[in-house]
């Protein structure tokens, strides 16, 4: 299928290309910007007003409905996503990912990168069978947000997993300082009496992660962080050329603990929302180009927020506001529309160790064409995602994707 | 943020916390209350201005004694008074806490006075009927987990109002686990808005929130210097399970260095008063000197309970 997206801003974060000029695929990769010989177009885009840009790697999202999420994934202008282990039952076998891999092509959207267990059952105890989850198409190994106590189970999974070269992705939590804690440890959490979780909760578990990835030589990617300081630790660490990389919910770089106001559910994250100063120095190190952003997503049954704060379920639906967020986050922080769509599609490729994410010829043609000034209100039946949970519900956001390409496929178009 | 506490009027329609609530709300409610202590002395004590109304006490945590006073006071006010023992009914059968609310607004309630181990629910519950067009219902919060206890506030309120007259000369020192309380909280934004220059929190560093800098409060870990010239002193009850363990290492402990005894209270000023929510532990947060001598103001405290929650009820039900 040859397919012309005529007249968009075609913005390559990678190859620093930011013009307007129309983009050539054919048999799912793409040809150039100039008409090829030949070429007839089955399908033309106009993308007049629309930027053109590589589509979107999402470090973290949950399929908890596969289908009805993978749509919302292109819709938000997401070709792939990582998924965590933590879903029911946890990927923790070969087999399971087989099948969720195989389903993914099945439905045919984004494309599916599961991350596999490191334990069995996310317990912490014994190690899952890496090799043969990677050998299913498993990325990388996490515990999701599942703790990972033995701290001498961490080394040897770690050193298990750099003997064959795979890399771990970690949550860093302590469990013990955030087990009790549903909110940052911060004047909000004293103000409201929710009990909370320091940011030495975080501040441990990466100074543990860092020191065992410098004696393993494990390659590490920490998701979601939460704080300035640890930000601040992860810069060392790469500075040190330790094989460290990170990221950061997206909300994370929007949302503050004071965003809970009274108790609202919808402001409730793991790691938990932290301090502006926190915020601000996240927005910093992203912009720097020190983390790579991710939605996080996490749908939820209506029932799992309309509870008390710290009975609620944390997370947002974020697949769909990742893009949107992002430019709002870019917009807040002054960062250029290069640098920001970066950090989600050529960071988290990076990361990934992903060939793509560029649109030189001869890349897989994953592309995303949004127009950036539409504006749209986001509500419950806007979300193509099961999960209507989101702290933006009702809020006009800017950025609306107007289609998805896949492996050269329009996989999605609004 | 609007308020959820107040109608588009800016009146009272639920009493969920004393943060946010301006200074005039608060003397309504004890100008209120005051009125009402006069019912109480009477043969017959009551008068009818919740006639016919029905108070739900939802208490999906026990407690006898805030029950009881909240029964009183809506008896006082002649409305219909339902105790609702959460624990053993509903919930305990898988139903929700917003289903428990529909089936009883099914009934006509038309106030629920709720007491709740999590912080906020009753935030939940008030957002709840507000969604569901029911500005009819309304919430008193008589507890939920480390939040607020805004009617204990407020009747800490009338006492110290009571026995010091003028708020705006006060120092008040609340000693003691406010890490867990939510008697201080409500008592720490009851006195800042009611213009007390002075709020101090005494207490070890394991039993005191961060930040409380932040809510305008002078934090102290040494009691004799905290209690140096106070107006009021407030005692707050040590829970059985902080008692041994990675907080503290043990009661006498406790008691030997935030206990209140008469050579500390000694240090407040002469006419200093005592006060406690209750219920005590003699000898280890109080000794029994102070909870039965002259400057101990703590059975007082109950009596106006009752005035000031007739009054909070009177108010968010009239309104």
């Amino acid at each position: 299928m040859n397919i012309e997206i005529s007249n968009g801003r075609i913005v390559d974060p990678q190859r620093g290309v930011n013009r307007i000029a129309s983009l050539f695929i054919a048999d799912g990769r793409i040809v150039g910007n100039e008409v090829p010989d030949g070429f007839v177009a089955d399908r033309r885009i106009d993308a007049a007003g629309c930027v053109v840009c590589p589509g979107l790697i999402d470090l973290g999202a949950r399929l908890t409905s596969i289908e009805a999420e993978l749509a919302a994934a292109v819709a938000g202008g997401v070709t792939s996503v990582v998924v965590p282990p933590d879903a029911d039952p946890p990927l923790d076998e070969p087999e399971l990912a087989d099948r969720l891999v195989h389903r993914g092509q099945e439905i045919g959207k984004a494309r599916v990168l599961p991350l596999g267990a490191l334990t069995l059952g996310l317990k912490g105890e014994r190690l899952a069978e890496l090799a043969g989850l990677k050998k299913a198409g498993c990325v990388a190994f996490s515990q999701a947000n599942a703790p990972m106590v033995d701290t001498e189970a961490l080394l040897r999974a770690m050193e298990y997993a750099a003997t064959f070269g795979f890399a771990v992705w970690l949550q860093p939590q302590d469990h013990w300082l955030a087990r009790n804690g549903f909110a940052h440890a911060g004047e909000v959490a004293s103000r409201l009496g929710l009990s909370g979780i320091p940011v030495a909760a975080e501040t441990i578990a990466i100074a543990t992660i860092v020191q065992l990835a410098r004696d393993t030589g494990c390659r590490v990617h920490l998701t979601r962080l939460s704080s300035a300081a640890g930000a601040t630790q992860v810069a060392e660490a790469q500075a040190e050329g330790l094989p460290i990389t990170c990221d950061v919910g997206v909300h994370h770089l929007l949302l503050s603990e004071h965003d809970i106001g009274f108790f609202n559910p919808h402001a409730r994250f793991v790691p938990p929302l932290r301090s502006q100063r926190d915020r601000e120095a996240l927005s910093a190190a992203v912009a720097a180009g020190l983390a790579a952003i991710c939605s996080d997503h996490t749908p939820l049954g209506a029932d799992d927020k309309l509870l008390p704060f710290g009975e609620a379920k944390p997370g947002a639906s974020g697949l769909e506001t990742l893009l949107p967020l992002t430019l709002k986050w870019a917009a807040a922080a002054g960062v250029d529309l290069p640098r920001a769509l970066a950090r989600i599609t050529a960071a988290p490729a990076t990361i990934l160790g992903l060939p793509a994410a560029h649109l030189a010829p001869g890349a897989v043609a994953d592309i995303c064409i949004f127009d950036p000034a539409a504006e749209w209100q986001l509500s419950a039946d806007s979300l193509k995602s099961r999960g209507k949970n989101s702290p933006w519900l009702g809020q006009a956001l800017a950025g609306k994707v107007k289609a998805t390409l896949v492996g050269g496929r329009v996989a999605f178009a609004g | 943020m609007s308020n959820p506490q107040l109608n588009d009027k800016g009146e009272l329609s639920h009493l969920l916390s004393i943060e946010g609530l301006p200074p005039h709300i608060l003397t309504q409610i004890l100008d209120t209350a005051e009125s009402f202590m006069e019912v109480s002395a009477r043969d017959v004590k009551k008068v009818p201005l919740l006639r016919g109304k029905s108070v739900f006490n939802l208490f999906f945590e026990n407690s006898t004694r805030t029950r009881t006073t909240f029964e009183i006071a809506a008896k006082r006010l002649s409305a219909d008074v339902i105790n609702l023992d959460i624990n053993k009914s509903s919930t305990a059968k898988g139903e929700t806490l917003l289903d428990t609310i529909d089936n009883l607004c099914a009934m006509h309630a038309n106030l629920f006075v709720v007491r709740h181990a999590a912080s906020g629910a009753p935030y939940l519950i008030a957002e709840h009927l507000r969604r569901s067009g029911r500005d009819d219902v309304h919430v008193v919060n008589a507890g939920d987990g480390r939040h607020a206890h805004p009617t204990q506030g407020l009747l800490d309120m009338y006492t110290i109002r009571h026995y010091k007259k003028d708020f705006t000369q006060l120092c008040v020192a609340i000693v003691g686990d406010i890490l867990h309380s939510r008697v201080a909280r409500s008592d720490i934004h009851a006195l800042t808005t009611l213009g007390v220059p002075e709020v101090r929190a005494i207490g070890p560093q394991t039993l005191l929130p961060k930040h409380l800098d932040k809510l305008g409060v002078h934090v102290f870990h040494d009691m004799d210097e905290g209690l140096r010239d106070c107006d009021v002193v407030i005692m707050l009850r040590l829970q059985n399970e902080r008692m041994n363990g990675a907080l503290l290492p043990s009661a006498g402990e406790y008691f030997r260095h935030f206990g209140l005894t008469p050579q500390k209270l000694a240090l407040a000023k002469p006419d200093a008063i005592v006060m406690h929510p209750g219920p005590m532990n003699r000898g280890v947060e109080i000794h029994s000197a102070v909870a039965d001598g002259p400057q101990a103001v703590i059975l007082p405290q109950v009596t106006f309970g009752i005035a000031v929650r007739m009054a909070v009820m009177s108010i968010v039900a009239g309104n």
